[in-house]
């Protein structure tokens, strides 16, 4: 490299600084009367096809807010950063959002490595996150809030509501990391406790689209139900093939924690038909509370859309922030944390309630059947509010 | 194992196995005659997949009663889009790469972001995935026990009209004799008056005819993003390479290998062990012969 050049890249570098610098100065006048609130997905890349719909329901909540008057009489302000379905990407845009813009809380991630990834930045700077993803548990940081199901509320149930309406041996199937993994760790005590047995295990590459080898393996085992945790783009293969296999929803029972009716829409509805899920909630939940909250975001974004678990949990992070905020009357962290416990939200899904001391949260969970037009029939429902265990003895 | 079982585990091996060839085949053609490393080459299956997405929702909104009958309009659609467009390719982009190996590399894997960052934007980041024909669907029974997809059967049909038509092409028609020549010894097929670029431009063409017909093919047993094609160009290329670069005998002999060791495999051990075994055993075969199976000897 030439002298002129590298002197070239000094000042460049420079000059670059020095507008960073500058677009970094909060605008004195607003400061006072708004607050910001980040939302950091992933808007491209391959996670944004299950991530990207989180912003449009966060997007939502706040506008409600806003119209109602705001956050302490603070309108909140949105700064909203893509996570590019890379977590180096998510751990920069996490400190960026906290130390730039100094944002209140956060509402972020979708899958636990990108959730991992900010840990650091949001511990340095004592940062506030709301995760609204399903997830495997095994985690409870005291800046991060879990406002979706960790995996014993909605393993335990589903293998439990199997067991009990539809046959007591058991086929697990999942991708291969961490959360199917979990997952079927809590399932198998759980089965065998039900009386049940487990015949076969068995775990697919991610993004895998060759099936039929773990199907043959079904058929031959012969089991009253499956248990799957396939996920992604695999769930379109695995379902196309079970059904072309002859083993369709009439004909074995096959429940997943991890297709809600946005993975239907990719899977097709053709193929999801007459499988189960266990979800926390579901576009289809009668009630009040829900049928507006549908009606609005179809205002919204479009008569097409459906609403899937995290899109609405996602929504419900916002409003439980805001409550912990008025709890605590304070912006401040710490306080906002310690506020948190016990926090009751009439939320779409039903009334939910944020544990007392692991940031978890009390929940229902609900199983239901695929419809062809993509929506699911409630077949059951938790009697009541299901503690969370993050770190089950398994 | 029941018998019926491991009938059922041949016959998902003949299916894995003309499922890759069908991914290879275009493959062989362009990298293993042509010498062209396309790294781009999944994003033209994705291409084929996404115009037979096109071709099914066109049927549904303008001829929903012809709907059962798509898949014979979609397969030729699919080939001839990303034929003309791999044609295009080759005289707008491609051509200015030959005998660069690495610029080759890196220029069509730029091309492989473009294309599926395309796909994004005009299909949406979500999964799109066509429904199957009501005659393609469920399984044939030939006795009580076995069920045999009947779309996997039809797969394996296509696979070796697709291979018998590409064989028939390359080894039976003028067309194929210029190919070939130009192959092995392009001045001396220039200088006995063959258009060599115009035989390079149709070659590539071809090849990637061929993965928008393995696209197509895919949405039958799974659906399509846009980083659908990623999935699948590593296996192709594992299946080139193993086979032997310059030989299509090797491409089908490869595919059948690996197709049967892999269900075999996944069969008896999990998912991710059969996969690691089987790359275990290409590079052990590669260390032996560096040149894939069935490579061509040459005086060069």
């Amino acid at each position: 490299m030439s002298e002129m050049n590298r002197r070239d890249i000094v000042k460049t570098g420079g000059s670059m600084l020095i507008l960073s610098a500058a677009g970094g100065l909060p605008s004195i006048a607003s400061a006072q009367d708004t607050v910001k609130l980040g939302l950091l997905h992933s808007l491209s890349g391959t996670i944004a096809i299950a991530e990207a719909s989180l912003v449009d329901a966060e997007k939502m909540a706040i506008d409600e807010i806003n119209a109602a008057g705001g956050v302490l009489g603070r309108k909140i302000e949105v700064v909203v950063e893509d996570g590019a379905s890379e977590n180096a990407v998510f751990a920069e845009k996490a400190r960026k959002l906290l130390e730039r813009d100094k944002v209140a809380a956060i509402i972020g991630c979708y899958t636990s490595a990108s959730r991992k990834a900010i840990l650091p930045a949001l511990g340095r700077a004592k940062g506030l996150l709301y995760y609204p993803t399903y997830y495997e548990g095994q985690e409870q940081d005291k800046q991060v809030f879990y406002p979706s199901q960790e995996a014993t509320q909605s393993v335990i149930a589903a293998v439990e509501w199997m067991a009990r309406e539809k046959g007591k041996s058991f086929f697990l199937v999942g991708s291969d990391y961490i959360y199917p993994r979990t997952c079927n760790k809590i399932a198998k005590p759980t089965i065998i406790k039900a009386g049940g047995k487990v015949l076969g295990e068995e775990y697919a590459p991610l993004g895998h689209t060759e099936f039929s080898s773990i199907i043959n393996k079904i058929k031959a085992a012969k089991p009253d139900c499956i248990y799957s945790t396939v996920v992604g783009g695999s769930n379109v293969a695995f379902y196309k093939q079970l059904r072309a296999a002859g083993l369709d929803g009439s004909k074995v029972t096959l429940l997943s924690t991890v297709v809600s009716e946005n993975e239907v829409e990719g899977i097709g509805k053709d193929n999801a038909v007459g499988y189960y899920a266990c979800m926390g909630y579901f576009q289809s939940i009668k009630s009040p509370t829900n049928e507006k909250f549908v009606k609005a975001f179809k205002a919204k974004y479009g008569q097409d859309r459906v609403i899937g678990d995290p899109m609405q949990v996602a929504y419900n992070s916002v409003y439980l922030w805001k409550m912990a905020v008025e709890k605590a009357k304070s912006f401040d962290v710490d306080k906002v944390v310690a506020a948190s416990g016990g926090i009751e939200l009439d939320a779409p899904e039903g009334m939910v309630r944020m544990h007392a001391t692991n940031h978890h949260v009390w929940k229902k969970v609900r199983v239901g059947r695929a419809r062809a037009d993509g929506q699911f029939d409630i077949v059951w429902e938790a009697p009541s509010l299901i503690e969370p265990n993050p770190f089950p003895k398994i | 194992m029941g018998f019926d079982i491991a009938m059922m585990q041949v016959f998902n091996g003949v299916s894995l196995f003309s499922i890759l060839l069908l991914m290879s085949i275009g493959l062989a053609i362009v990298f293993g005659l042509m010498g062209v490393i396309n790294m781009a080459h999944g994003e033209l299956m994705a291409l084929g997949a996404y115009m037979t997405y096109v071709a099914a929702r066109g049927f549904e909104r303008w001829a929903p009663e012809w709907m059962g009958i798509y898949l014979f309009v979609a397969i030729p659609f699919a080939f001839g889009v990303t034929f003309v467009f791999g044609y295009l390719l080759e005289r707008g982009f491609i051509r200015f790469f030959y005998n660069r190996p690495l610029d080759t590399l890196l220029a069509t894997w730029g091309l492989s972001l473009i294309l599926q960052q395309t796909y994004r934007t005009v299909f949406g980041a979500q999964e799109v995935s066509v429904p199957l024909p009501m005659w393609l669907a469920g399984a044939w029974e030939p006795t009580e026990g076995i069920q045999l997809p009947i779309n996997r059967i039809f797969i394996v049909g296509l696979t070796v009209a697709v291979a018998v038509g590409v064989y028939l092409l390359l080894y039976r028609t003028r067309w194929g004799l210029k190919v070939r020549a130009v192959t092995q010894n392009r001045a001396i097929a220039g200088a006995v008056g063959i258009d060599t670029q115009r035989v390079d431009a149709l070659t590539f063409a071809l090849g990637a005819g061929l993965a928008g017909i393995a696209g197509c093919v895919f949405t039958m047993i799974g659906s399509t993003n846009p980083g659908t094609g990623q999935l699948y160009i590593v296996d192709s290329f594992i299946v080139v390479v193993f086979g032997g670069v310059q030989s299509l005998v090797g491409t089908v002999l490869s595919a059948l290998f690996i197709a049967q060791g892999q269900t075999w495999l996944e069969y008896l051990l999990s998912g991710s062990m059969a996969k690691a075994t089987i790359l275990l055993l290409v590079i052990l075969v590669l260390y032996f012969r560096p040149n894939g199976l069935f490579a061509v000897r040459s005086r060069s």
